[in-house]
């Protein structure tokens, strides 16, 4: 039997947690080859989400405008859209069902995919502490949605919950008394029910709305193309298995064979075969380890993006850049006029792309310390350009590359040899274009940017701002000198060093065989003052 | 990948998410008792009784006027013995405390009992006030219990007191 033996100094939530990285990321690479990284549903799992949540909304809305909360009238007036008018409120009815089942299926998958990349702690404690309630609202709203219907099903919900409500020391009354026997309850409980079922979204909404603060350029909504797809996936269901009613509720009786939805009623079957006390320790064991997961030992966070206000002239656009809003533009202190960019220590990622961004990261100054208006203490564009200088000065073949990677992508440093140099980047994104033409004319026959897949990038926009840029649709542009044949861009997740340097290995084919017609920029040698 | 392929492929993956969404929407089905059990649900919420003590005269006339209630009850509240028997044999047996800091509140309790269908002799006794002996509320019947059938034991002092209840089958 395999053993799980965990290296000396790494904790076996550490093991646990990279063996599930690994597996995401292979599952993600592999949809990627059907979906292609925009539009795969795994890396925008988020935004799946929120869309689901948005055809809950929709079609709740036309549920509730129908529903008559008297005991009998609310089977009834759910009843009749199933039987009466299936082919409108039929089906918004069965999509409703659907939607909330898929809202839970990526909600849950969505937890445990940024548990496995480890986007919990630090910067991202706020985004993490803030969806723990979520998961509890979206349960609360879907298991009481099911009572709604007050058929066989619903009364059994709705007993099975308040027994298990009961067992907390909350109550002076048993719960579980209102539903004793069909005169027990009255019209009035499915007024205050379809309240609730209103009012907790709502929160949920609300609450969603404080998930995603902390972060710039949410994706509401993924692209068109999933859209239609999950939506055209939930119709075809509500077409062929319409949500039905089950028998009325008659609370005289058990109800049993029932067709249970296993992705929100089952803490109901857990329940029977454990114990209410299980039951709750499990919720609130769960519950505590989700919010106490960011405080556990981690890694030192990353030193943060750092602002000289000498060479910062307020241009904004590492503040439009960063992904976490973590800079803020005030009035600069020494020039009149002008903003410097303040950085907000508790959401800086330590990214580096806001130093990708800055206009004053460009290796062509002349300064023999190149400083620029916000950089990273851990990588300065200094070194960087130190680094360029020093490691193409020492490339020796007919077809020289340059290399740019990111740590967080594919592994870069098998790539370097005689005629290849590599750099890594804190992420792909804190690479200047400047830098790209300034190898160029340094003496490098072709440039490589390698950074995370599509969709997948670990600091959600470096790689999306990198493309832009080198495309001339985002500041700071790569400039029209540069042959773009002379540059590849090749997204590579962790774990696809093989890929990457086989595309490497094409790149420098190309450039050999003179598929590559054009000519490098002019050389350029720095002037040093 | 070749764009058919590709098509193809994400065609089977949407078409395997909503069938995964499709099937445990609604299967497997969950019997939560087997076929031949019904349920007896105990039930009920009470408050127990208290001794009150008549104040003697004298003690009224040391009292503001306004405050003379002839009886001195204390704020608590007997804890409630309740025995049920089904056919003559101990089915379940319990002490009920009141709810409250000042245990001035309701006893409650809620059970549930599995049992097999057909006809019992089923017997509920209860005591609401310990400081008395034996039981001063007692109901017996002989109940037929139906497959899934729910039968209630509650009290209710408006009916007078200990009751069975049964509700028609569908």
């Amino acid at each position: 039997m395999p053993v799980l033996r965990t290296p000396p100094n790494v904790s076996l939530h550490a093991v646990l947690r990279g063996n599930a990285q690994t597996l995401f990321e292979s599952i993600e690479n592999l949809l990627d080859g059907f979906f292609g990284g925009a539009d795969n549903p795994l890396r925008h799992l988020g935004a799946l989400g929120l869309f689901f949540l948005w055809i809950l909304v929709a079609t709740g809305l036309y549920l509730y405008t129908v529903l008559d909360t008297s005991i009998e009238g609310v089977y009834n007036s759910i009843g009749y859209l199933s039987q009466e008018q299936w082919y409108l409120g039929g089906i918004l009815r069965s999509l409703h069902r659907y939607a909330s089942n898929a809202f839970v299926l990526v909600m849950m998958l969505h937890l445990l995919r940024e548990w496995a990349y480890g986007r919990y702690h630090g910067f991202r404690l706020y985004s993490w502490v803030t969806g723990v309630p979520l998961i509890w609202l979206a349960y609360i709203s879907g298991i009481g949605g099911y009572w709604i219907v007050w058929d066989r099903l619903a009364q059994f919900s709705a007993i099975a919950t308040t027994e298990l409500l009961d067992w907390l020391p909350f109550f002076n009354e048993p719960t579980a008394r209102n539903f004793l026997m069909p005169d027990s309850i009255n019209d009035r409980f499915f007024t205050v029910l379809v309240f609730i079922h209103i009012g907790i979204p709502l929160m949920l909404i609300l609450g969603l709305w404080a998930h995603v603060n902390r972060i710039s350029r949410v994706d509401y909504l993924p692209s068109r193309r999933v859209m239609l797809a999950t939506l055209a996936s939930l119709l075809a269901l509500a077409l062929l298995i319409p949500a039905q009613s089950q028998a009325p509720a008659n609370l005289a009786e058990i109800a049993t064979d029932l067709p249970l939805n296993w992705f929100i009623l089952f803490i109901h079957p857990l329940t029977d075969i454990t114990s209410p006390a299980a039951v709750w320790a499990l919720v609130f064991g769960a519950t505590i380890l989700l919010f106490a997961l960011p405080f556990l030992p981690h890694p030192a966070a990353r030193p943060i993006a750092v602002v000289d206000p000498a060479n910062c002239n307020g241009c904004s656009r590492c503040h439009v850049d960063c992904p976490y809003e973590a800079i803020t533009m005030a009035v600069h202190p020494d020039k009149a006029g002008h903003k410097i960019a303040i950085v907000d220590a508790d959401n800086c990622a330590g990214c580096g792309i806001c130093a990708g961004a800055c206009p004053s990261s460009t290796p062509f100054r002349s300064q023999e310390r190149l400083v620029t208006g916000i950089d990273m203490p851990q990588q300065p564009v200094d070194a960087m350009r130190h680094q360029l200088e020093a490691e193409v000065a020492q490339l020796f073949g007919n077809t020289k590359l340059l290399v740019f990677g990111c740590e967080k992508g594919a592994d870069i440093s098998a790539l370097a040899a005689r005629d290849t140099a590599a750099i890594s980047l804190l992420c792909t994104g804190m690479l200047p274009p400047s830098f790209i033409e300034y190898a160029l004319r340094s003496g490098v026959d072709g440039v490589v940017v390698t950074g995370c897949r599509d969709g997948g990038c670990d600091f959600r926009l470096g790689m999306q701002w990198t493309r832009e840029r080198l495309a001339h649709q985002r500041e700071p542009y790569l400039r029209s000198l540069v042959p773009m044949d002379r540059l590849h861009v090749i997204p590579a997740s962790r774990g696809e060093g093989m890929q990457l340097a086989a595309a490497v290995q094409e790149f420098r084919t190309q450039l050999e065989n003179q598929t590559v017609t054009s000519s490098r920029p002019p050389a350029y040698s720095r002037r040093r003052i | 990948m070749a764009k058919p392929a590709a098509i193809i492929g994400q065609i089977i993956l949407y078409g395997a998410f909503a069938a995964f969404i499709g099937y445990f929407a609604t299967s497997p089905t969950y019997k939560q008792i087997p076929d031949d059990v019904a349920l007896i649900k105990l039930s009920m919420s009470h408050l127990g009784g208290r001794e009150c003590r008549k104040r003697t005269p004298e003690e009224l006339a040391k009292m503001p006027p306004n405050m003379r209630a002839p009886l001195d009850c204390p704020r608590g509240r007997s804890d409630i013995k309740l025995v049920l028997e089904l056919d003559g044999k101990p089915m379940y047996e319990t002490i009920m405390q009141p709810t409250g800091l000042s245990k001035d509140g309701v006893s409650t309790v809620y059970k549930r009992f599995e049992v097999k269908a057909g006809t019992y002799r089923l017997s509920a006794k209860m005591n609401d006030n310990l400081v008395n002996p034996g039981f001063n509320f007692v109901k017996e019947a002989e109940v037929t219990l139906q497959p899934a059938q729910v039968l209630v034991i509650d009290f209710n002092p408006d009916k007078g007191g200990l009751f069975f209840q049964q509700g028609r089958k569908g």
